[in-house]
């Protein structure tokens, strides 16, 4: 009997000890989140602590929404990079998409007391609220690359590319490859997102007041993933197949996916159906060569060094735009081949 | 009349009514829905498609079957998935090489090593719920959140937070490849089906699981093993999860870690549900998981192909699911059946019998 219970109250041990030490990964943030808005609290009292020195070194926290494509991986390389070799502490954090993810990064750097956040809101609603209490705690925020439905007074200013024109280029491009005439589908992006949202209204402008032959048939969000951008393409091509003349995704990685249902559908990418996508990263360059994909509307991620140039100038007093747009080009499959080596995403 | 009732009693009748409505509802709505054709020497259609998307899911539903059964729950399958499509994806790998214009295919290791060890892996996580659950007593939805959690970051690190493309071509066949017409994914749940079944049927295990799922300390006393039971539903449902995680990045051609299995553990749950399974555990049906798995799948086939707008599938898929519940639930059907002629028929059927 006393053997038993030993045995047991060693098992009790040992469920306590993995009971509490495991899953405490997973409420933890939670538990931060709590303690970090207590922790500002404080500070709102005096928000102009939390500007230190000019001559120390500058602290900047930075929320990417994710890692969901190669482009997004790109634009995190290219913070990070240059936060090294600028020696900018950099307080990066990765939210996974998901919006509550943010927050807690966002009210952390409060609670840390950065000089500046940059934030890549995963979707445009739900911010005012957090945004507040950065400016309460005195810290000037820049978006990068996605808009947030936010007044303009709750950011310093936003840094990235122009979707609604990136769509009016695609639309361009979209028309001059058809000629004016026939029937595209559209992989959107993300529901909700600017990026989606954008690319589409943007699109949409410019084939109903120039092109009154060509007709969007079918839309239906792809998540800005290769695999969901497949399996919709897949039942695009089985409810319409040949009705199809051309395709319009909101992201490279969509049409990659894309690509590959059409394929197995028996039609020639690039040439059966024309193809236009937005982004340029180097997985759209290899489709093109492979004389895939048609055209892919540049969205320039390498948005490190502009976006510690903003940091600097906020930090060091001067006036900055609200509105910062990034360089961006067009890359067609003609010049894929040349382009490639060049290219660092 | 009674072979009518019997047939309503069986578990897996209400999964099979709901596939057959969706199916219905398509045979309607969405021309050229049950269109077969023959292209390259395959089958081609929409519900070749459905079988074929199916197929990561119907493989989960197996193992989250026999892990419901005994009263438990696993929700790291997603995660599990992820981490084994990045282990396949790295191994297997990634490097486009062009020799004199052809582009050449390449592995970094032998492609039957590097499956054997994405399962090897996939097992060894199955085993790790098993011993939180079974050895050290962790609720199970608990121990598995710590896989779910924790294992998404793992597939990260093994990715380096990239997308892995693969280039090697015979690595595709999993879940892209056709045999006899049919996609090849459809066999490997076939013989994963027909091996759990076997597992199941000849030996004592499919009713041991069962009784643990009843009640654990009676069948305790009675002499069954149920921490070692609840230790091989887990690792089987891990195995599943690592077999799906092949098929998923071998059919993309690419290993997400970050959207790879996202979320599918509820609808591996959903499926089970839809299957007539009770979540407390006991008696269960795999076949009638399979079928729930593959309502799932026609719903989201079917909203595709009617063209739902993106901002409102959800909602109009969770009308589906919610009907499909209401459906299989015994009280809401007597609810019904009070003010129809289904009541009428059941006292008639009554008279007749007595």
């Amino acid at each position: 009997m006393k053997k038993i219970f030993a045995l047991l109250l060693t098992g009790v041990m040992m469920m306590t000890i993995g009971g509490c030490s495991k899953p405490a990964s997973a409420p933890a943030p939670a538990a931060d989140a709590a303690t970090q808005t207590a922790e500002t609290k404080p500070e709102e009292a005096k928000p102009e602590e939390a500007k230190p020195a000019e001559a120390k070194q500058l602290v900047v926290g930075y929320s990417q929404l994710g890692a969901e494509s190669e482009w997004r991986t790109a634009c995190t390389n290219s913070v990070k990079g240059e936060a090294e070799t600028r020696g900018i502490d950099l307080k990066f954090s990765d939210a996974q998409q998901k919006q509550e993810n943010q927050i807690k990064a966002i009210r952390s750097f409060i609670a840390q007391k950065v000089d500046v956040i940059g934030v890549s809101p995963v979707v445009e609603s739900g911010w005012e609220t957090v945004f507040k209490e950065v400016k309460d705690a005195g810290i000037p925020l820049v978006l990068v690359d996605r808009k947030a439905d936010v007044p303009e007074d709750l950011y310093v200013c936003f840094l990235g590319s122009d979707f609604k024109e990136e769509g009016k280029r695609a639309a361009e491009e979209m028309a001059t490859l058809l000629n004016g005439k026939g029937n595209i589908v559209e992989l959107q992006g993300t529901v909700g997102s600017s990026a989606a949202v954008e690319r589409l209204d943007g699109f949409k402008e410019v084939i109903e007041a120039k092109y009154p032959d060509i007709k969007i048939i079918k839309s239906q969000t792809g998540d800005f993933t290769r695999a969901k951008g497949k399996e919709v393409m897949e039942a695009f091509l089985k409810s319409d197949g040949k009705n199809i003349q051309g395709l319009y995704a909101h992201n490279d990685d969509m049409a990659i996916g894309a690509i590959q249902a059409i394929e197995e559908y028996g039609l020639k990418p690039g040439e059966d159906i024309k193809i236009v996508s937005v982004d340029a990263v180097k997985g759209a360059f290899e489709a093109m060569i492979a004389g895939k994909l048609n055209v892919t509307v540049e969205c320039n991620p390498l948005l490190g060094p502009q976006f510690f140039d903003v940091c600097e100038s906020i930090v060091a007093g001067q006036p900055v735009e609200k509105y910062i747009p990034s360089e961006e080009g067009i890359y067609r499959q003609e010049t894929a081949a040349a382009d490639l080596p060049s290219r660092q995403y | 009349m009674k072979d009518i009732k019997n047939i309503t009693k069986n578990q897996i009748f209400w999964p099979i009514t709901a596939l057959l409505l969706v199916l219905l509802f398509n045979l309607f709505f969405t021309p050229g829905f049950f269109k077969v054709e023959v292209k390259d020497g395959h089958l081609f259609g929409s519900i070749i498609d459905i079988i074929n998307r199916g197929s990561p899911l119907m493989l989960l539903s197996i193992g989250m079957t026999l892990v419901i059964a005994t009263g438990g729950t696993d929700i790291s399958v997603g995660s599990v998935i992820a981490i084994s499509a990045a282990v396949a994806a790295s191994l297997v790998g990634g490097e486009m090489i062009f020799v004199e214009g052809v582009q050449e295919y390449v592995t970094l290791v032998p492609m039957p090593i590097a499956i054997l060890a994405t399962l090897v892996v996939a097992v060894l996580l199955g085993l790790w719920n098993g011993t939180l659950i079974a050895k050290l007593g962790i609720q199970p939805i608990i121990a598995t959140m710590i896989l779910m959690v924790a294992g998404r970051g793992i597939a990260q690190l093994i990715t380096a937070g990239q997308i892995i493309t693969i280039y090697y071509k015979p690595y595709f066949f999993f879940g892209g490849g056709y045999l006899l017409g049919l996609p090849f994914a459809i066999f490997i749940v076939g013989i994963v089906l027909l091996i759990i079944m076997l597992l199941i049927k000849k030996t004592a295990l499919g009713l041991f699981i069962q009784a643990s799922g009843c009640n654990a300390s009676a069948s305790k006393y009675t002499g069954i093993y149920v921490d070692r039971i609840k230790l091989i539903v887990y690792t089987l449902s891990g195995l599943c999860a690592g077999i799906a995680g092949v098929l998923i990045s071998s059919n993309i051609k690419s290993a997400d870690a970050n959207n790879a299995g996202l979320f599918i553990e509820l609808d591996a749950i959903l499926a089970v549900a839809m299957g007539g399974n009770s979540m407390t555990g006991g008696k269960f049906s795999i076949p009638a998981s399979i079928v729930g798995a593959l309502v799932i799948q026609s719903i989201t086939t079917t909203i595709y192909s009617i063209g739902v707008p993106p901002e409102i599938t959800l909602v109009v898929k969770a009308v589906v699911v919610i009907m499909i519940c209401l459906l299989q639930s015994e009280e809401f059907r007597k609810l019904f059946a009070n003010t129809s002629w289904l009541q009428r028929r059941n006292t008639l059927e009554n008279k007749i019998s007595n």
